[in-house]
């Protein structure tokens, strides 16, 4: 019963807070270089004063966020208010739960991986929207509703781009999906060259998912203050960031893992060098080069706020129903003749 | 056909990798953040900051009362009364109060001061802590002439050829 106790319960939850806390830190230092980065963008330094290089500005801003009241605006809906963070910030933990690393390191390598994750992706929006309507704001409101029109307009280019991989790989499970991007031709065996169309159509509708900039009208402080979250403050809006910031690594990962190779190195069958085993993952591939490519993609995420301005709300409709769906629906044709006459080659295990 | 390339330039995202591409260069650009309170820019020896009563070299206060400063005042921050003094009969001042509040460091009292009394010094870090320290008096003015004048003078001698 001991062992049975020891195998079914604490082990995954020791592989759970292994993943959920480095994922916390990783957030914490993505928000101070999101700050940074944008800051010598502008010309500007980006925070400096609190620890060496300003590294503990995000853990500052955490404690700040903590002691502060989260305050109950007057006549909203006490358990839906209280209820929309969680709402928000547990789909985009859960979804980490089929994120592979490697190989091997992976917590649940469930067949039906990526359906599990459009599940919890899909599920984020549920948080915006009751925050907004729960909030009794108009600001809110509005802001929630920009933002569930939005995340479900992009879902379906999404979609689309996710059944173009799944075609190309035969398989609904990320380790496979990585697995058939292995051969001989390292980077240029990956899903991107021939998904090319695709691989753009699904950043941009990863950063409009995860309403970020230039697509964050959900927001848009110049129109709705800060949209579906203006009226939570302190700890319950300290969830909402942590649910914005998981789901913007997370797109960073799945771009990685769907399009990038996930772990395996762009040297692949190139370099046949006989190194020692703790340099050997340059050529053969391991968990550091699926963090470099995330931290790639999620830096883009960065780069995209540094340059682009916002759209407007009609624009982001009109881009993503009449340019990106259809472009997907074409690639997904292209995708499926890819498949048939065998275009591409599609490894099997590395 | 027009409309075919800019359909294809735009589906190519080329605008939108030009523009990803001047950020990039301006993020490895030297910044132009001074670090305040660490540095400082330079500052014009015109600089119109904190204000101050002068005295002459042998201690005498320079003002005379003539209330011009007063009276040219736009926004109504000085007030001041005067009488003869006690000792010889001169027409000084018994109350010289700026409201720094009220003051929008324009300078014409200076301008206007026929004695080069009531000056703008440099001093542009200053601060307060209770309610009503915004006004300040004679004494508080005079006292800050008599720190700072050295740079006062400097100040003046520099921007003399000027005026």
């Amino acid at each position: 019963m001991a062992d049975l106790l020891f195998h079914q319960l604490l082990i995954p939850l020791g592989y759970i807070v292994a993943i959920v806390l480095p994922l916390v830190l990783a957030v914490a230092m993505f928000v101070y270089w999101e700050r940074k980065v944008i800051g010598w963008m502008h010309v500007r330094m980006g925070p400096n004063k609190i620890g060496p290089l300003g590294l503990l500005q995000a853990f500052a801003d955490v404690v700040k966020l903590l002691i502060k009241e989260v305050i109950l605006p007057d006549r909203a809906n006490k358990f839906l208010y209280y209820l929309a963070p969680l709402l928000a910030l547990v789909p985009a933990l859960a979804a980490w739960a089929v994120v592979p690393f490697s190989s091997k390191m992976v917590l649940s390598n469930a067949n039906a991986g990526v359906l599990y994750l459009l599940a919890m992706t899909s599920l984020a929006v549920y948080g915006i929207v009751i925050a907004g309507w729960a909030s009794n704001s108009r600001y809110a409101l509005l802001g929630a509703m920009r933002s569930a029109a939005q995340v479900i307009s992009y879902e379906l280019a999404m979609g689309l781009c996710l059944v173009c991989v799944l075609v190309l790989a035969g398989s609904l499970n990320l380790t496979d999906i990585v697995n058939a991007q292995a051969g001989s031709k390292g980077l240029f065996d990956w899903f991107w060259l021939p998904l090319l169309p695709v691989f753009v159509i699904y950043f941009i509708a990863g950063v409009a998912e995860t309403n970020r900039a230039p697509f964050d009208v959900a927001e848009g402080e110049s129109e709705i203050v800060a949209g579906f979250h203006v009226e939570y403050s302190g700890s319950a809006f300290a969830l909402f960031f942590l649910a914005e910031y998981a789901n913007m690594i997370l797109v960073s990962f799945l771009a990685a893992i769907l399009f990038m190779g996930g772990w395996l190195s762009p040297l692949q069958g190139w370099v046949h060098a006989d190194a020692p085993g703790w340099i050997n993952w340059i050529w053969t591939g391991g968990f550091a080069w699926l963090f470099i490519k995330a931290f790639l993609f999620a830096f883009m995420f960065l780069w995209f706020r540094a340059t682009f301005p916002r759209y407007r709300y009609d624009q982001i409709m009109r881009l993503g129903w009449k340019v990106l769906i259809p472009i997907a629906i074409v690639w997904v044709l292209v995708a499926g003749c890819m498949k048939y006459f065998g275009w591409v080659s599609i490894g099997m295990g590395a | 056909m027009n409309s075919i390339t800019r359909y294809l330039k735009s589906l190519l995202l080329l605008e939108l990798f030009q523009g990803m591409g001047l950020t990039l260069r301006y993020m490895f650009k030297p910044k132009y953040t001074v670090r305040y309170p660490m540095e400082h820019i330079p500052k014009s020896n015109r600089f119109r900051g904190l204000h101050a009563l002068r005295r002459y070299a042998n201690g005498e206060e320079r003002c005379i009362a003539c209330k011009l400063c007063e009276a040219v005042c736009p926004a109504l921050a000085i007030t001041i009364d005067s009488a003869p003094r006690e000792s010889d009969g001169q027409r000084r001042t018994t109350r010289y109060d700026i409201d720094l509040f009220k003051c929008i460091y324009c300078g014409f009292c200076e301008e206007s001061c026929p004695v080069d009394s009531i000056v703008e010094t440099s001093i542009h870090e200053y601060h307060f802590e209770l309610r009503g320290e915004n006004v300040v008096n004679k004494t508080q003015l005079l006292a800050i002439g008599d720190r700072f004048e050295q740079q006062i003078a400097a100040d003046r001698a520099q921007d003399a050829a000027y005026r």
